[in-house]
């Protein structure tokens, strides 16, 4: 981009060869009256340029708060980071004053939420709300950020742009609205895209299209894009890499193939096996037994272990057990992914 | 009487757009449901899928008496619920119960579990007698897989999957033979939703019901259902048992909407048959003439602009189809 007037040179310690994300051991805590909830605990993932990250699981796991803790739009209180590092191309952005965080926020690495209307300001247009981020970011003048404004609602593909964009975000489509989010995330060329579930609310040929739209735009910025979902369906198909979430945890990861063949944590394996499948008519479903914990109140040990069915006592014991190697490109939490993963 | 437990003739439900507040006048209507003909066999679960505005929640609010039908009959056991009395009326409806979509809303949190399941009761006082009603409301929560012994509880103290076997025991109360499930999973985690869906297929067997199942998870549908129904824009496009219509779907919608679902195997990517429709569905208000999927659809000729085509066996695939140009197209599996 020629009209780049933000110095993020001059961020300390910026590697350009670093990778553009990497999470080390991060935790979040939320300090609520019925006591701490250890949303995040320890979460670790990297990310390289034009790769798709998926970080896999169920309500309350933590994968949006992870999210939230990157982009540094965390509810604070109750949210607060207690730990770890979130690097961007090697700059440490929680030890970055919120001025210098503020630029690199949709600049360099950029979010699209899962529910468009409420993310979206219904009282201006969408042309403005796309002009204000040339206009702020790049001091651009009203004329030209329109322009621009209306550019970007011709690349996410919305039919009508020059005249769409004076349209409020209620006279949007879902499908519509979701382009326009992403329109609004790819504005200003960030590097990284945090998608949180991005077609959760959407119909499925509306999910189809979306999805294409993602992918068509990552692979031509060579964006890297971490997925943040819980359809292992939409994983299968657009995913390079895994890290499933459970409890406030990463508790597998593995490349996309490797987990669909041989998930090597209970979970992980559980959820594969709890899912209908389009192309199969299937029998009974294997369901996970019980209930995913309060974050408030975890089992000691491996959080998982109350629902495994492979847990012995020493799964009960603290600590839970760490991210073991399971081969030089995947790992799992799990004592046993040895007899899970099925090598016995 | 007929073999059907649940027929609808020719259901319509337009609702009306007006415009004024003190002379009101009709300027149109939305026509969410538009001639809709659906048998339902005893024992049997009929799915019906279609995307959020297809009309398939106006339907269910119709077959359980939610909302009159603009004309159409709907037959409950061979009795036209139209021309019976109301008393007549009200058995009827007895046999037929809702499972709604969202557990977390559809329980009064004022109530206890236990007035949840038995307030059924207080309007058909006659199933069970006053003196038995206390354990049967805990017969029915052993059924659906809760402790009795939470009858007192309030719907907070639960969990989404535990909240809709609450509203799974509220609609099996009144022992009825039919219930109507309006996305019963969709709001339910992964690892929940199997639970859910493994409890419905167990009480299907005991108590022999027939389930009437809607949702727009066309993986789902295809595990539960025997038949199943494709539904747009207020129309039965497609209708067939699981394996015509997943295996042999011949409605261009049918086959875009099942190539847009993902499948959960990385080795299938790049291999199926993508469809990839463009635009937005048109509006029920305005409906496109002739058929109403001509506008996004790519084998769009003139004649699907002059005639409407109906919902009929087209070619040797041997299900109906509401297409002029019906043919099998594999979209589920890997094609090379």
């Amino acid at each position: 981009m020629t009209d780049v007037n933000v110095k993020l040179d001059a961020l300390p310690g910026l590697d350009p060869n670093a990778l553009p994300l990497e999470v080390k051991n991060l935790q979040v805590e939320f300090r609520t009256r019925n006591g701490i909830a250890h949303a995040v605990n320890g979460v670790s993932f990297d990310l390289r340029a034009g790769e798709t990250r998926a970080i896999l699981g169920e309500s309350g796991c933590g994968k949006s708060v992870t999210a939230q803790a990157i982009m540094g739009i965390l509810d604070t209180p109750p949210g607060f980071v207690t730990g770890g590092e979130i690097l961007y191309r090697g700059v440490d952005l929680l030890k970055l004053p919120e001025s210098e965080r503020r630029k690199v926020r949709a600049n360099r690495i950029a979010m699209i939420f899962q529910d468009a209307l409420s993310a979206l300001n219904p009282v201006f247009t969408v042309g403005f709300q796309l002009a204000e981020l040339f206009r702020k970011h790049r001091g651009m003048s009203r004329q030209d950020a329109k322009a621009r404004a209306i550019e970007l609602l011709d690349l996410v593909k919305i039919p009508a742009a020059r005249q769409r964009v004076n349209d409020y975000p209620h006279q949007f489509s879902g499908g519509m609205r979701q382009r326009v989010m992403i329109a609004m995330a790819l504005a200003l060329d960030p590097e990284v895209l945090i998608a949180d579930e991005p077609t959760t609310a959407l119909d499925v040929t509306v999910q189809a299209q979306i999805m294409a739209l993602l992918a068509e735009l990552q692979q031509e910025r060579n964006m890297g894009l971490v997925l943040i979902t819980h359809d292992m369906g939409v994983v299968a198909d657009v995913a390079d890499r895994i890290s499933v979430m459970y409890a406030g945890r990463v508790i597998e990861e593995a490349g996309v193939d490797d987990i669909y063949a041989s998930p090597a944590h209970p979970y992980t394996k559980g959820l594969l096996e709890s899912i209908p499948r389009l192309d199969l008519k299937g029998q009974e479903l294997s369901a996970i037994k019980g209930l995913p914990p309060a974050l408030t109140n975890l089992p000691s040990g491996c959080a998982f272990n109350p629902r495994c069915r492979y847990a012995q006592d020493v799964c009960r014991k603290d600590p839970a057990p760490s991210l073991l190697q399971v081969s030089p490109s995947r790992t799992a939490a799990c004592h046993f992914w040895k007899e899970v993963k099925g090598d016995e | 009487m007929s073999d059907f437990v649940l027929e609808t003739r020719d259901l319509v439900k337009h609702f009306p757009l007006t415009r004024g507040v003190v002379f009101k006048k009709q300027i149109g209507a939305v026509r969410a449901v538009d001639g809709v003909n659906l048998q339902l066999r005893r024992g049997e679960t009929l799915g019906i899928v279609g995307e959020s505005g297809c009309g398939k929640s106006t339907l269910a609010r119709m077959l359980v008496g939610l909302e009159t039908p603009t004309s159409g009959d709907l037959f409950v056991q061979g009795k036209n619920m139209s021309k019976v009395g109301a008393s007549e009326r009200r058995r009827g409806r007895r046999n037929i119960q809702l499972v709604m979509q969202d557990p977390y809303t559809s329980l009064n949190p004022r109530m206890t579990v236990g007035d949840i399941i038995g307030e059924p009761f207080e309007v058909h006082p006659d199933v069970v007698p006053q003196s038995r009603r206390r354990g049967k409301v805990q017969e029915l929560l052993e059924l659906v897989g809760l402790n009795p012994d939470h009858i007192n509880r309030y719907p907070h103290q639960f969990s989404g999957g535990q909240r809709q076997r609450i509203g799974i025991a509220r609609a099996l109360a009144l022992n009825p033979e039919i219930i109507l499930c309006d996305e019963p999973v969709s709001a339910l985690d992964v690892s929940i939703q199997a639970q859910v869906i493994n409890l419905l297929e167990k009480l299907q067997n005991e108590l022999g019901l027939s389930y009437v199942f809607i949702a727009h998870d066309l993986s789902v549908v295809r595990h539960i259902a025997d038949r199943v129904a494709v539904m747009y824009l207020g129309k039965i496009v497609e209708i067939g048992t699981e394996d015509e219509i997943y295996e042999s779907p011949t409605h261009p919608y049918t086959q875009a909407l099942l190539s847009a679902v993902p499948v959960p195997d990385p080795k299938l990517r790049g291999l199926r048959d993508q469809i990839v429709l463009t635009g937005d569905v048109p509006s029920p208000a305005n409906p496109p003439s002739g058929c109403r999927f001509r506008t996004r659809c790519w084998k769009a000729q003139d004649v699907c602009a002059q005639q409407e085509p109906l919902l009929q066996i087209r070619d040797k695939s041997g299900h109906p189809s509401a297409c002029h140009f019906a043919e099998v197209r594999d979209v589920v599996h890997a094609t090379e």
